[in-house]
């Protein structure tokens, strides 16, 4: 049956298994990827079957995770490597960053770097420090790399199978509290290309663009504002590098109003890169300044205070009321 | 003075006591191994023996003269303007020829950025090697054409891309090996610990050269490690050598063992090339602010293409002939490295934004047409002005 109700989880987990299977030269590498089926269980039983050479659990070594995927990489392979939590990507951060990013261009396109650094992020489990960050803007600053999350379990499935087949460095965002979420997931529709948003909710009074764990808030909010008679379109932008500016431009052209929302902090992040282009590109269209919603620039807070921290769906309907009273 | 003493001399006086009380001397003045004595002297070593026709020891002589002759030239064209930046391997032609010459075309390379001698004998066209130091490029030269990644910056970053490409090897069952290049202050890197480990745990067939030029810009090797290096490799469960770097032959034939142990299945070795960069680091800093003056001429003594010259003369391996050959076709090489990076044009502005991406980017296309409209613009405003 090509139609299924699965988890983020189940269609991430299902489409690793899929992209081994056509491809022999796919590893998926990481701290206990293998035995295990990595701490959340995305890619269980995958090494049972494709072996300890395809699926490699790996020493606890980040830098070395994504170096020896770099070499690999250059050998002909692709690997799909998996950092175990957010905050632990750092040790990893130089390769991804000096080599990872620039190698191709370096070579002056000679060699194709097709890695996937797969990376839980985000907050709202209740872990400890490190546990729950959201550094996407770090990575979507460095030319290279391109940096998508997706939203629900249908563009997990895809868009980790056009993550895996893209000759670029992609750093795949995997929003850890929405791992458990389930949708249908189409297993042969062919799908849109990976760096396109999505609307996923018309309306035409404002607009929210968020991604990856936020959309669901959104949409919420979009409902919550409906009984209240204000018509609001969600984007999942889906792609946080390169960003669809052409898809939030005709979203904003149509209502006049957009509120960016991100758990990670606003400052210097994904809001104010959109937040920036949208005024240059659609000012004569603004009904309102354009508004953020995100994390505070604060070191992520210890779990009892992350719902204060992350945007909920109360903060979302204050910007949504702020910007429909100018 | 060997080179034994001379690492001990700069040794902390507090470990030198300490080791003398131990009594382990062997730690801390390791034994070279040499096979040509900085006299010109061939000698023997019970685990490795070399046999080389007079054909292949001229081919080494000559490769280490054009070597430095080119090094000599970048160095030349640094200072009068033509390259922004060049790092010097003045004294170290040994150990990268001799490394570089005990490699197969199917075995790769992972040079660091001054492995000029290990790309001469990869086949890269030497002046491929001068447009990154001429601010053209990042890279000159396709990796894939000679199995010789591109130059790294990054101290230590490449030993992993290495590990992994070795990994690769080892999954497609070739038997060919992969060589990693790095420095002493490089031995302090996590990266190079954690590829030692990598390494080692998938018993990937990786040699890992360091070349022990002493310093790692102005921090000793006394600031990198209390252990002679070859010894790291011991903790991690594969061998460690520590060769004569300037002494070709003792390198080719420790290199030549290193990755024959490799395509047997039995995994990495660390080769320490015990070797002294002669020059500056780069031509930016300035030695004679850290080092001793009376060491570079301790050094010199131990010269890597003077003590192979005197082996050629005395065995009369080489006659006048190929002496005065090899002058004209250094002067040759000179010559046309210095035309071609004199004549190395600026990149089209445009390309900026290429290779950026394999699959393109929609940013990328977006400032390209911005960057594009706004140079047409200049083009526009000379035309209305005719």
């Amino acid at each position: 049956m090509a139609v299924e109700k699965m988890s983020i989880a189940k269609a991430l987990n299902e489409s690793l298994r899929l992209a081994l299977d056509t491809d022999p030269k796919v590893l998926i590498m990481g701290e206990d990827v293998g035995k295990l089926g990595g701490v959340f269980r995305i890619t269980d039983g995958l090494q049972k079957d494709f072996g300890e050479d395809r699926v490699i659990d790996t020493p606890l070594a980040e830098s070395g995770i994504v170096g020896t995927a770099i070499g690999l990489a250059l050998r002909g392979y692709r690997p799909v490597v998996e950092i175990q939590f957010d905050g632990f990507v750092f040790p990893a951060y130089d390769q991804i960053v000096t080599q990872l990013a620039k190698m191709h261009a370096r070579a002056l396109g000679k060699i194709k770097l097709p890695v996937v650094v797969r990376i839980p992020y985000g907050g709202g489990i209740g872990a400890v420090e490190h546990h729950s960050e959201s550094p996407e803007a770090l990575f979507a600053h460095v030319a290279g790399l391109k940096v998508v999350s997706p939203s629900n379990a249908s563009d997990a499935y895809w868009m980790m199978q056009q993550a895996v087949q893209s000759d670029d460095p992609i750093i795949f965002f995997e929003p850890k509290r929405r791992y458990w979420d389930k949708a249908e997931v189409d297993t042969e529709s062919i799908p849109g290309p990976l760096h396109n948003a999505v609307t996923v909710r018309e309306g035409s009074d404002l607009t929210l663009v968020a991604y990856g764990p936020m959309v669901k808030v959104c949409l919420e909010a979009a409902a919550a504002a409906q009984e209240e008679g204000k018509s609001v379109e969600v984007l999942d932008l889906r792609s946080m590098s390169p960003i669809d500016f052409d898809a939030i431009q005709s979203s904003v052209e149509k209502t006049g109003r957009l509120v960016v929302v991100h758990e990670a902090p606003v400052f210097y992040g994904s809001g104010a890169e959109i937040a920036a282009r949208i005024t240059e590109r659609s000012f004569y269209h603004l009904e309102a300044p354009v508004l953020r919603v995100g994390g505070y620039h604060v070191p992520y807070p210890p779990a009892r205070l992350e719902d204060e921290y992350l945007p909920g769906l109360d903060r979302v309907l204050d910007a949504v009321d702020r910007s429909l009273a100018y | 003075m060997t080179v034994e003493s001379t690492a001990a001399a700069r040794k902390p006086r507090r470990a030198s006591k300490r080791t003398s009380a131990a009594k382990k001397p062997q730690s801390s003045e390791p034994q070279l191994v040499q096979l040509l004595t900085p006299e010109g002297e061939r000698v023997e070593h019970p685990d490795y023996s070399i046999d080389l026709s007079a054909d292949e020891l001229r081919g080494l002589y000559r490769d280490m003269v054009l070597t430095r002759r080119f090094d000599a030239e970048a160095t030349a064209l640094q200072r009068q303007g033509e390259l922004g930046l060049w790092a010097s391997l003045l004294g170290q032609e040994a150990a990268q020829i001799g490394s570089g010459r005990a490699l197969r075309d199917d075995d790769y390379v992972f040079p660091t950025y001054r492995e000029h001698g290990v790309a001469w004998c990869r086949g890269v066209d030497p002046t491929n090697l001068l447009g990154m130091f001429r601010g053209v490029n990042h890279g000159g030269w396709d990796p894939t054409a000679n199995n010789f990644h591109l130059y790294t910056i990054v101290i230590g970053s490449q030993t992993l891309h290495a590990t992994g490409y070795a990994m690769g090897v080892a999954k497609d069952g070739a038997d060919s090996a992969v060589i990693a290049y790095f420095g002493d202050g490089a031995s302090s890197q996590g990266d190079v610990a954690e590829s030692f480990t990598f390494s080692a745990v998938y018993n990937a067939p990786v040699v890992f050269f360091c070349q022990n030029n002493q310093w790692a810009i102005s921090e000793p090797t006394e600031r990198q490690t209390r252990v002679p290096l070859y010894q790291r490799a011991q903790g991690f469960g594969f061998p460690g050598v520590r060769v004569d770097g300037n002494d070709v032959l003792a390198c080719l034939a420790v290199t030549r063992s290193a990755l024959e142990r490799a395509r047997r299945g039995e995994g990495p070795t660390l080769v320490e090339a015990f070797t002294y960069r002669m020059g500056a680091h780069t031509t930016s800093d300035d030695p004679t602010k850290y080092r001793a003056d009376d060491e570079r001429a301790a050094w010199e003594a131990k010269d890597p293409i003077l003590r192979l010259r005197t082996y050629l003369e005395k065995e009369k391996l080489a006659d006048e002939a190929f002496f005065t050959e090899l002058e004209t076709e250094s002067e040759t090489l000179g010559k046309r490295v210095r035309e071609v990076v004199r004549a190395m044009p600026d990149p089209e502005p445009l390309s900026l934004f290429e290779h950026g991406y394999a699959d393109g980017n929609s940013l990328v296309d977006e400032e390209r047409a911005q960057f594009a409209a706004y140079q047409a613009s200049f083009a526009d405003s000379a035309e209305e002005g005719k």
